[in-house]
């Protein structure tokens, strides 16, 4: 019925067929695959599950290495610093004791009894007063002050580390016993305030002060670590002084 | 007529052989793509029957087609319209029309035939 006279046109024909037939029988094929296609996706999630967990394996026990200690030596001194100054570990050295201990002296008539007792404002005092004079680490009964440790009254005790402490306390410090001393006993100084009402205070200088170390903090919940820039901050800072100025 | 259906047949040979499947991302383009093509040779047959095929309009139908719709469901995935379902409703409809022509024209020669049959029947007879 058709008239196909040169023979380039069947070739044309020919070729153009094959082309066809190819395209029809691919997407037969990818159509027929597509419906084991989720058979195919569980065993390619097999796969990359096995991938991962052995991943995992291998990160779990290069962590265990580097934690028993197969770190570079400066590494290892960088991590024990800051740990040190975390106050995750113990401390000694030269430093001060002070134990301090309710007054035992009768209470006159009419006088609130509360001013003979120790409360946490005056051991934040001392606390102060210690850092002010270049303590390096400081314990209340054995509980490490750090940066975010809390010195609250709560009925009789004294809150520390979320730890109640009662007296007697016994003020631990490290750094220089001289500078501490007579930071402590300045006149008009807090000391001499606890003698006043008869506090019991008693210092004592030791070249082994040993100070325990805190509990380690798990994590930071709102806290997030962040770059600083010192010269940009003080530029913010001063551009929003200007702006409130302005104002 | 037997060059097309060998063609296909080696085609489709080929097609079962090569490993290997369309990517999903791509399957609506190659659908496209087979459409067009189907369109294009069912217009040449029909253009044959009609004694108006032409080598060249029938080569360059087949890839300019092709390219067109691929491009027209390519567009349409970038503006996020379903073109692709445009494009094959388009095709399958103008060879839904080719398909009706072809078997019109193929009925009407063989109804010549018959006519001419009758009359050479009848000539012989009168």
């Amino acid at each position: 019925m058709v008239e196909i006279k040169k023979h380039y046109t069947k070739v044309l024909i020919f070729v153009v067929c094959i082309i066809l037939g190819f395209m029809i029988s691919m997407q037969l094929k990818s159509t027929r695959r597509s419906q084991t296609v989720s058979v195919q996706r569980a065993e390619e999630l097999t796969v990359r599950l096995q991938q991962v967990e052995n991943d995992r394996d291998k990160l779990a026990r290069e962590l265990e290495e580097y934690r028993t200690g197969k770190v570079s030596s400066t590494l290892k001194q960088e991590m024990d610093n800051l740990n040190a100054y975390a106050g995750r570990t113990a401390l000694q050295g030269k430093g001060i004791i002070l134990t301090i201990e309710d007054s035992q002296q009768a209470i006159k008539a009419g006088e609130n009894k509360n001013l003979y007792i120790i409360h946490d404002e005056d051991l934040l005092r001392v606390v102060n007063e210690l850092r002010a004079a270049g303590a390096e680490a400081i314990a209340i009964n054995d509980q490490r002050v750090t940066g975010t440790s809390e010195i609250r009254c709560v009925g009789p005790t004294v809150l520390v580390n979320e730890t109640r402490l009662a007296a007697p306390f016994v003020i631990k410090a490290i750094g220089n016993p001289q500078t501490l001393e007579s930071s402590l006993k300045l006149r008009g100084g807090v000391l001499e305030n606890f003698k006043f009402w008869g506090i019991k205070a008693e210092l004592t200088k030791s070249d082994k002060v040993k100070v325990p170390p805190a509990a380690p903090r798990q994590s930071y919940e709102y806290a997030k670590v962040v770059p600083w820039d010192a010269k940009k901050e003080a530029e913010k800072a001063e551009e929003a002084g200007k702006g409130g100025a302005a104002k | 007529m037997i060059y097309a259906i060998l063609g296909l047949a080696i085609g489709a040979l080929l097609g079962y052989i090569t490993p290997g499947v369309i990517p999903k991302m791509y399957a609506s383009y190659f659908s496209v793509a087979l459409m067009s093509a189907l369109d294009t040779t069912f217009g040449g047959l029909r253009a044959a029957m009609e004694n108006k095929y032409d080598n060249m309009v029938f080569l360059s139908g087949f890839f300019v087609n092709m390219l067109v719709a691929v491009f027209f469901c390519y567009a349409g995935n970038l503006l996020n319209i379903d073109f692709y379902l445009i494009v094959i409703l388009v095709l399958g409809m103008r060879v839904f029309n080719n398909l009706a022509i072809i078997r019109r024209l193929y009925l009407d020669e063989k109804e010549k035939e018959a006519k001419g049959k009758e009359k050479e029947k009848a000539e012989k007879a009168g």
